[in-house]
């Protein structure tokens, strides 16, 4: 199917996903509104949020099978491949980060159902940036992100540690925010234009000015706020640990992806003419596995252990983006797919075990579980191997595609840091699966109250047969991948130059 | 009929009959396991006359797996690898026998990794895709950790992180060297294969990355067979492992690091391989090996330590017959890989039933036991004295076939190694004579029980098999010959002279 920019119906019709999430979100509030006392009227808003994000992937599905196009450069929105697989991602992570807070919201009496208002809004957020063809477009999708996450962090406002983080995350966001919206003054200042197709272009014609670098420089500092990326991620580990545990999966899976799937098409349709970012990624790439794994190997809190991987992980997704091209993006969608479902198990189990926001629980608290808990322990375990990047696991299928994207485009060092680093975090995943393991229980009622309900069980159980159904049979998520890597292409004129 | 499926069914049953020991009441683990373990045996016993002596792989099985990638689920034998998946599946009833009184918690958990493993040990021989390969040569991982970290001695979780790490660090260089390899033959043909076959012959091409390349392999399998200085966790390994566990990783783990210079490292880069700094540094790291491992195993005072430097010692003569590319020493080099595997199982399988009896592996809690023990004492004195490398038993077949093919390409090296031989002996008879000779002392030892029908059948296996390789071995060397040619002709081109003794 064929759109037409210029038509008001076709522009509609490229909008549809998010028009459906936005109607379904005004429902909700509305909902809320009316009932917000029960824990009851909580369920349901769950349950109804559920039923959007559904119904959502399924309007995304159907524009992917039309094969959905819009014709020309100009247009504010992308519509192809790249844009439909990364908003699955971000519904997903949305899907299975409600499916995980049904018992936690009660269980921390947060009994206030705005919670999944915030959570449809902020992917929603996501969705506008995924699809964003022009700088303002995604600067939008970012900030609507943005805002409902810093709530959202902030959820548990009466335990101080949340309110901490949502503040140090507004401020830290508001400088980045900042930074992105002055990169993009400054990229118009040299270009003229801030459509990512014709500054593509641009680029290619013109020679480069001072100020388009100085604008492409602030653009990365930006997005590299929002990625964790060291060093622009002295917040992630404060706000991760903060934030209510389901609030911090969501943050980790889905505004990580959203974040990247903006800085693949900023930089890869926008700036493929100016070589000068890869060294930077490059760089970046560098320190933040380096700094990610090296911070995370000395952290006793299982949280804050998972903070730090979540930046280590940021820097193997910076890999993916400096291998660029086709390769590279498909790498990182598939390796934002095993990201999204291995942490989301990890934060999920995380979130069984603690209480009051589980920023105590050591990872020696873990000691003895697979005695009590045979089937948490095992999908934890499966959790940390794949986040380890072990064969059998999505994590390797995800890391192998960013490795052959890497020594593709020639950046064997690259590759070779991403291995090194991946054995330094053998450090840190191996002693979880030792303390449940091969470390005797503390007590006999140590891990009584540890379970997880229904609904939560049962994203678990989803999440782990999908890690190790990638694992080894990855042949369709590898289809997908590669045919929306394709869609991202620098605009014709650019290719000639680099 | 039998040829195409029984790679695969070797892989697979493990693997099911793993989940379903899982399931089972404990006390009916290790018996299903071990009635899983004798099918697997018996569904390999066939290959040993299926198997026609001759080049090229055989028994081979080739699917589609990931095709984005050209990936593909490709297994076949040669020669080489043929003995090795023998001694897989003939060790493993072995062990699940040999852990029947031993492994006290736990049960389902340790047999079903032991049947996992069982799978990762065969999908490392039989892989000939890389891919497939380094899937295996890491799923194998995960079991040995467990079986070190759950089941092992007090410091067990030391030893079994040791041992992860040491490992995933080498083959995750592996890993990238395997993906240029693979770019390199792909832009090279414009056909993306991790085929073993295909990769080999756009290997002449590599240029000067070869040398990176062979670094990478090279660490990856120094650190398992282990190569002096590498080989820091093997001990620490092998002396908190359960007895199962000890048997598998001194009999078939370390083989894959040997198995992996033979397979991949060799062939790919024979430039580097065979030049003459590669060669000195190898050779010379072989012999420290071999005399630094047994002089080490001489001050031991814990039998099982022993044990582990010896066969520190023993993978040294390995590798002294692998690089020095001879018919004779590569034919040797493999009998004393399966040598190893034998003997050293069975030290370990002894010193576990005496721990089990005395739970202590301190030679000095010992003496004079062959009064109390005479069955255990006689067990013990052959079984050392085929580690020795005694004539008439398997392991002296072995080292003197790799010390004569050896004295061709490396004179000097050959005679170093052969002091190694006198080494051996020094500590293991002084070992023998302290553990089972010398007066009784300690009064606990007084009350020992000799070996019971169980136990005898773990060990008359083995010694049948000491004693078949010792005096027989030609069935193992017809069959070993084609293949050590071919590699030795792939290698070194021109330089394959004189047949089998």
């Amino acid at each position: 199917m064929k759109l037409d920019p210029s038509l008001y119906g076709d522009l509609l019709v490229a909008l549809l996903p998010e028009l459906v999430l936005t109607g379904w979100a005004l429902v909700l509030l509305l909902f809320v509104a009316w009932r917000h006392r029960s824990a009851r009227d909580l369920r349901i808003a769950g349950w109804l949020t559920l039923v959007a994000l559904v119904s959502t992937a399924a309007v995304v599905w159907w524009l992917w099978w039309n094969h959905t196009e819009i014709a020309g450069l100009a247009s504010m929105v992308a519509a192809d491949d790249f844009r439909w697989v990364a908003d699955w991602v971000f519904l997903g992570a949305a899907g299975l980060t409600v499916l995980i807070s049904f018992a936690y919201l009660e269980r921390e009496q947060l009994l206030a159902p705005e919670y999944y208002v915030l959570l449809v809004f902020g992917t929603l957020g996501m969705m506008i940036m995924a699809a964003g063809a022009d700088l303002m477009v995604i600067f939008l999708g970012l900030e609507l992100m943005s805002v409902a996450v810093y709530v959202l962090a902030g959820f548990d406002r009466r335990r101080a540690r949340s309110a901490e983080a949502a503040l140090k995350y507004f401020l830290l966001g508001a400088f980045a925010s900042g930074f992105l919206l002055y990169g993009i003054a400054l990229v118009y200042g040299a270009t003229g234009t801030t459509n990512v197709g014709l500054i593509g272009v641009q680029v290619g014609l013109s020679q480069r000015s001072v100020m388009l670098l100085a604008g492409l420089a602030l653009l990365i500092v930006g997005f590299g706020f929002k990625v964790a990326a060291v060093p622009f991620h002295m917040w992630a580990p404060d706000v991760y640990d903060g934030a209510p545990t389901p609030v911090t999966a969501f943050m980790a899976t889905g505004v990580k992806a959203a974040a990247f799937a903006a800085l693949f098409r900023v930089l890869l349709e926008g700036f493929a003419g100016v070589g000068v970012w890869r060294d930077i990624v490059w760089w970046l790439a560098v320190i933040t596995m380096i700094g990610g794994n090296l911070f995370a190997l000395g952290q006793h809190s299982l949280k804050r252990m998972l903070a730090y991987s979540s930046v280590a992980h940021a820097g193997y997704l910076l890999v993916a983006v400096a291998a660029g091209g086709t390769p590279g993006t498909s790498a990182f969608l598939v390796y934002i797919v095993a990201y999204t479902l291995m942490s989301v198990g990890a934060f999920a189990l995380l979130a069984a075990k603690g209480r009051g926001g589980e920023s105590d629980v050591l990872i020696d608290d873990l000691a003895g579980l697979s005695a009590r808990r045979p089937w948490l322990a095992f999908a934890l375990a499966i959790c940390m191997l794949s986040l380890l990047g072990f064969p059998g696991t999505a994590g390797f299928i995800g890391k192998w595609y960013i490795l052959i994207a890497a020594t593709n485009s020639g950046q064997n060092v690259l590759a070779a840091i991403l291995v090194l680093t991946s054995v330094v975090s053998a450090g840190y995943y191996l002693p979880v699966i030792m303390a449940m393991y091969m470390k005797p229980e503390p007590s006999e009622s140590a891990h009584v109250d540890v379970r997880l309900d229904t609904w939560g069980g049962a994203a678990v159980a989803v999440v782990v047969s999908a890690i190790l159904l990638f694992g080894v049979w990855p042949n369709r998520l590898f289809d997908l991948a590669r045919s929306a890597g394709d869609s991202v292409q620098p605009p014709p004129a650019a290719t000639s130059t680099r | 009929m039998y040829a195409t499926w029984v790679l695969t069914a070797l892989l697979a049953w493990p693997l099911i009959t793993g989940a379903i020991v899982m399931l089972v009441p404990s006390r009916m683990a290790k018996h299903v396991a071990l009635v899983a373990s004798l099918i697997e045996f018996g569904i390999s016993v066939p290959v040993w006359w299926t198997f026609i002596p001759g080049t090229g792989m055989q028994l081979v099985a080739d699917h589609a797996w990931i095709s984005a990638w050209g990936i593909r689920y490709t297994v076949g034998v040669d020669g080489i690898s043929l003995f090795l998946v023998l001694l897989t599946t003939f060790l493993m009833p072995l062990s699940i026998l040999g852990s029947w009184s031993y492994i006290m918690k736990r049960e389902n958990g340790f047999y079903a990794l032991l049947l996992v493993l069982t799978t990762g040990m065969i999908g490392v021989f039989v892989a000939l895709d890389l891919f497939l390969f380094y899937v295996m040569w890491e799923v194998m991982l995960i079991p040995m950790y467990f079986i070190i970290g759950v089941w092992g001695g007090d410091n067990r979780l030391y030893a079994a992180i040791k041992f992860f790490i040491y490992t995933f660090f080498g083959s995750l260089l592996m890993l990238v060297a395997i993906l240029v390899l693979y770019l390199h033959a792909g832009r090279e043909t414009g056909v993306y294969s991790f085929g073993y076959m295909h990769l080999l012959s756009h290997v002449a091409t590599l240029g000067s990355i070869a040398w990176w390349l062979f670094g990478a392999f090279f660490l990856a399998f120094a650190i398992k067979v282990p190569l002096f200085p590498l080989h820091t966790w093997l001990p620490d390994a092998h002396v908190e492992a359960p007895t199962a566990g000890s048997v598998i990783l001194a009999g078939i783990l370390l083989k894959m690091g040997t198995y992996g210079f033979l397979r991949f490292a060799l062939p790919f880069f024979p430039a580097v391989a065979l030049h003459q700094t590669v060669q000195l540094i190898i050779v010379v790291l072989s012999l420290i090996g071999i005399i630094y491992g047994g002089l080490v195993a001489m001050v031991q005072p814990d039998f099982k330590k022993l044990i582990a430097y010896s066969s520190v010692a023993h993978l040294g003569f390995v590798m002294l017959g692998i690089w020095a590319l001879t018919l004779q020493s590569v034919q040797g080099a493999l009998l004393v890989m399966i040598n190893h595997g034998i003997s050293t199982g069975a030290l370990f399988f002894l010193v576990g039933m005496i721990y089990e009896r005395r739970h202590s592996r301190l030679i000095e809690a010992y003496g004079g036991i062959a009064r109390v023990v005479p069955l255990f004492a006689a067990i013990l004195t052959v079984v050392s004295l085929s580690s020795i490398a005694l004539p008439g038993t398997n392991g002296f077949v072995g080292e003197f076939l790799v010390l004569l093919g050896a004295f061709r390409t490396y004179p000097v090296a050959a005679t170093i190694a052969t002091t190694g031989v006198i080494v051996a002996a020094a500590y293991l008879l002084t070992a023998l004579q302290r553990v089972i000779f010398n007066p009784l002392t300690s009064h606990e030892n007084e009350k020992l029980t000799d070996l019971t029908p169980r136990e005898l059948a773990v060990l008359v296996p083995l010694l049948v098999c000491i004693l078949w390789v010792g005096v027989y071995p030609k069935p193992f060397l017809r069959r070993m010959e084609p293949s050590a040619r071919a590699l030795i002709q792939q290698v070194r081109p021109g330089l394959v002279q004189g047949d089998a003794p």
